[in-house]
């Protein structure tokens, strides 16, 4: 035990962290699909390693430009000031996940407590508040129609409640259990109706439901660790999603399939958030290495990243301004940082958080977004 | 999976990125060429060699990043929170201070990283030199701490006041100035590990995470086979879509007459609510951007549906929305609505008979006798893509569009206030649980609020 001030200098010498790199493992389904029997691991892990250097030079050939070059012609963005214009105070814990309500002014959160509430973010009001029988609710979500919330956390639920006006009606009382996961629920959201709901789990699947009935309508399979976030394609078809995970990969999904369709890997940790481009071609990620990336759905690549040196803590949740010209950033270093896509400069930093932002999106309408932190207060900006 | 403080190996994995970045700093502000100049400090009446201001500390990160003072503040109070650099003055508190307050650089084998998590043998080490050096030094959580841990691991107990004792006769062998340094250190150390409840603490970190590693032979090798489209192609449609949308986009552009959330008046959604008499000038043009824009409006929906009827194919439009409502539904209705729009769309003779080319007709009526969610799928993307490629751009011609574009209104924009820091009532708005309770009670549908109503379909 000695630490002489002498030592500042010469022991530069970092520890070994715990090092999960040369450990993996293949699950059932991947083992079973289309691999011969006789293969073994370690040639699995050659071959893997063949074909993952092939699709990287395929995905090269076809990559001509890049976009801060096609974006040099377009106009650079002008003093860019945006501020707090709503504070919703009234959780007593971390904010964890919060959505929009079509009507454009109304939010659903969810925080650590269990407690999830419905304001009208316009006049700060409270409109519904219900108590979750857990701790820790990880994901809440608005129904199209307005009428219900779902919302689950770590009971490994997404639970279903109809959003009811009597002051006296107890809403826990007329709740609805959808969905079931063996491990927590990280994300929910409805697909285009009330009658359907999109999970993702840390037991490494997501799912689609059938609210009514509470049936499984179709699993998807494919990542190799915690699913943290999806998002539901803005297509003509509406039939696919994405979602990323602690294997820091971001999968797109066929719905009605269940397939995996495409798969990007350049992340270099946990991706934390996906959002889709407006256009429904493109998506973009935020992770703990502190980067946001978009990737091009047809180019079947990564095509920026949206970075820093002074950007050091993960991105925790990113949305596109409508026209998606502009990406907002909730990071875990409690600020907002706001990305030209097409440039990939950073042309701002809002500051006002108290603690990690956790959740980020961006109004129906584009006139705003909202950000829920660990500070118990949801922030609207404009 | 827990989210007990005790088990933090799974977390440790989680921090490591943030770490290693700050720890890259750290080591850039220590170089002998680029880093900061550092000199003697005093402190009360020792002098504290290789120390520097809070101040030095700011400029370097302003000048290093190119970064405001502002974010310089916040970074640099990052790196002050995690234990990489401390104060010497008011140890305490582990903030930043932009003056002449002076500052070291933990030595590594003190990083968060390094010796992470916390033993609580050290821990309690620690403490008991405290308590033996100065009774009372301890405040009050380091107490409680104390006690806390005296149970917990009485049985070593001889040898943690063994060991406090030595480590003090030892420290009182070298220098005072390395004394101090070495004490302060030690203290900052346990002030970010161990740290006051209530205060800001790295190790709040979420719940658990896991991850282990896979092969992923299956999809790379599906993925070689698949068709890319050039760099160039895609990239330009980005272009190209921001700059269509940019004067849509209020946050790029602003909105007319003001954004709600800044003047607190509601009239930008008012006149733009699903089904308003008339619409705004941007809402019908942006029905010309692509059909699915004018799908999503229900006004336009509405709109096309007029325009289809005078041309007499509505009856594409009302399949297709009987095919999302299938698609969309509840699971036990699906056997109903598919014999429904067998019925009305696809049986000969049937009352809305929709044109689709034989083959496809061929495999749905196949379909049929297993029905399920998706049995429509194909006949509905034949009909969406007649639409879109047929009716909608004759309808963007047509004299219908154009008098709704001529008589859309364009809103004044709303002159900023002359006394900006009134703030006007925030009027609310009824819910739209409430609104579509009122439709059920009613049974027929009321003008619509700020939500639309019609709850399962596409709105």
């Amino acid at each position: 035990f000695s630490g002489s001030f002498g030592e500042v200098y010469q022991t530069f010498h970092l520890s070994i962290y715990m090092s999960s790199n040369n450990k993996f493992s293949i699950s059932p389904e991947m083992a079973t699909q289309e691999v011969q029997p006789n293969e073994t691991l370690s040639n699995l892990k050659a071959e893997s390693d063949t074909l993952k250097t092939k699709l990287e030079d395929e995905r090269a050939k076809l990559h001509d430009v890049e976009l801060h070059q096609v974006a040099e012609k377009v106009d650079g963005l002008g003093q860019f000031i945006m501020k707090t214009r709503r504070t919703l105070k009234g959780h007593g814990n971390k904010v964890l996940c919060m959505d929009w309500c079509k009507d454009k002014r109304r939010i659903v959160s969810s925080s650590q407590d269990g407690k999830v509430i419905v304001w009208d973010a316009f006049t700060t009001n409270k409109e519904h508040a219900v108590t979750m029988p857990c701790t820790w609710v990880m994901a809440c979500a608005y129904a199209p129609s307005g009428c219900a919330v779902a919302c689950g956390g770590l009971d490994n639920k997404c639970s279903v409640y109809p959003l009811s006006l009597d002051k006296n009606e107890n809403l826990a009382a007329k709740k609805k259990s959808v969905a079931m996961h063996t491990n927590y629920l990280s994300a929910c959201s409805f697909t285009n109706s009330d009658m359907q709901i999109l999970t993702s789990s840390g037991d490494g699947t997501c799912a689609l439901w059938d609210v009514e009935s509470g049936q499984l309508l179709q699993s998807f399979h494919g990542h190799a660790a915690d699913v943290l976030c999806l998002d539901l394609a803005p297509s003509e078809t509406g039939n696919t999603f994405i979602s990323g995970g602690c294997d820091k990969k971001a999968n797109v999904w066929d719905m009605r399939s269940g397939q995996c369709i495409q798969s990007f890997e350049t992340h270099e940790s946990d991706i934390n958030s996906v959002r889709y481009y407006p256009s429904g071609d493109a998506f973009a990620s935020g992770s703990d290495d502190a980067t946001c990336r978009l990737y091009d759905l047809r180019a079947d690549r990564e095509v920026a990243i949206y970075s820093k040196e002074s950007i050091i803590f993960g991105a925790s949740s990113v949305d596109f301004s409508l026209s998606g010209r502009l990406l907002f950033g909730g990071y875990n270093d409690y600020t907002i940082n706001v990305w030209d896509v097409l440039k990939g400069t950073r042309v701002s930093i809002l500051f006002g958080h108290e603690n990690r932002v956790s959740a980020l999106r961006v109004s129906p309408d584009g006139t705003a977004f909202c950000s829920g932190s660990w500070d118990h207060t949801l922030r609207v900006w404009a | 999976m827990t989210i007990s403080t005790l088990t933090r190996g799974g977390a440790q994995r989680e921090q490591q990125h943030c770490l290693r970045k700050m720890e890259r700093v750290i080591i850039a502000m220590q170089d002998p060429d680029i880093g900061l100049k550092m000199r003697n400090q005093r402190l009360l009446i020792t002098v504290i060699p290789h120390a520097m201001t809070g101040n030095d500390i700011m400029e370097w990160l302003i000048q290093k990043y190119n970064i405001t003072d502002e974010e310089a503040g916040h970074l640099g109070g990052l790196l002050v929170q995690y234990g990489y650099i401390y104060p010497l003055k008011e140890p305490r508190s582990l903030i930043l201070r932009s003056d002449d307050s002076p500052y070291r650089f933990q030595t590594p084998y003190f990083w968060t990283s390094s010796r992470w998590p916390a033993s609580e043998l050290d821990y309690a080490i620690y403490l008991a030199k405290k308590n033996i050096r100065k009774q009372g030094e301890l405040v009050d959580y380091e107490k409680q701490n104390y006690n806390l841990l005296h149970k917990r691991i009485n049985h070593t107990w001889d040898f943690v006041v063994m060991q406090a004792r030595e480590q003090i006769r030892a420290s009182k062998q070298r220098r005072k100035a390395d004394r101090i340094v070495l004490e302060c250190q030690e203290q900052a150390y346990w002030l970010v590990n161990k740290p006051c409840p209530g205060a800001f603490d790295v190790f709040d970190l979420g719940p658990e995470r896991c991850n282990v590693l896979n092969s992923r032979v299956i999809l790379n090798r599906r993925a070689l086979v698949r068709n890319r489209v050039k760099s160039s192609i895609c990239l330009e449609s980005f272009m190209k879509f921001c700059d269509q949308y940019h004067q849509h986009d209020p946050i790029m552009s602003g909105c007319l007459p003001s954004n709600p959330w800044i003047s607190d008046d509601t009239t930008h959604w008012t006149i733009n609510t699903d089904l308003v008499g008339t619409p705004t000038r941007l809402r019908v043009e942006r029905w010309s951007f692509s059909f699915m824009e004018l799908l999503n409006d229900c006004l336009g929906r509405r709109e096309f549906m007029t325009y289809l009827e005078k041309e007499f194919s509505g009856e594409n439009l009302c399949f297709w929305e009987a095919c999302e409502d299938l698609r969309h539904g509840e699971s036990s209705k699906i056997i109903l609505k598919v014999e429904e729009v067998y019925k009305t769309f696809l049986s000969p003779g049937a009352a809305r008979w929709v044109n689709i080319d034989s083959k496809t007709m061929e495999r749905t009526l196949e379909g049929i006798k297993q029905p399920h969610r998706f049995v429509m799928d194909d006949a509905q993307m034949h009909i969406y893509f007649l639409m879109k490629k047929d009716s909608y751009p004759r309808y963007l011609k047509s004299d219908l569009y154009k008098n709704m574009l001529s008589k859309a209104i364009v809103p004044q924009e709303t002159k900023k206030s002359v006394f900006p820091f009134m703030r006007r009532q925030r009027h609310s708005s009824p819910s739209p649980a409430m609104v579509s309770q009122a439709t059920e009670d009613n049974g027929k549908a009321k003008g619509a609020g700020p939500a639309a109503t019609n709850s399962g379909t596409l709105s």
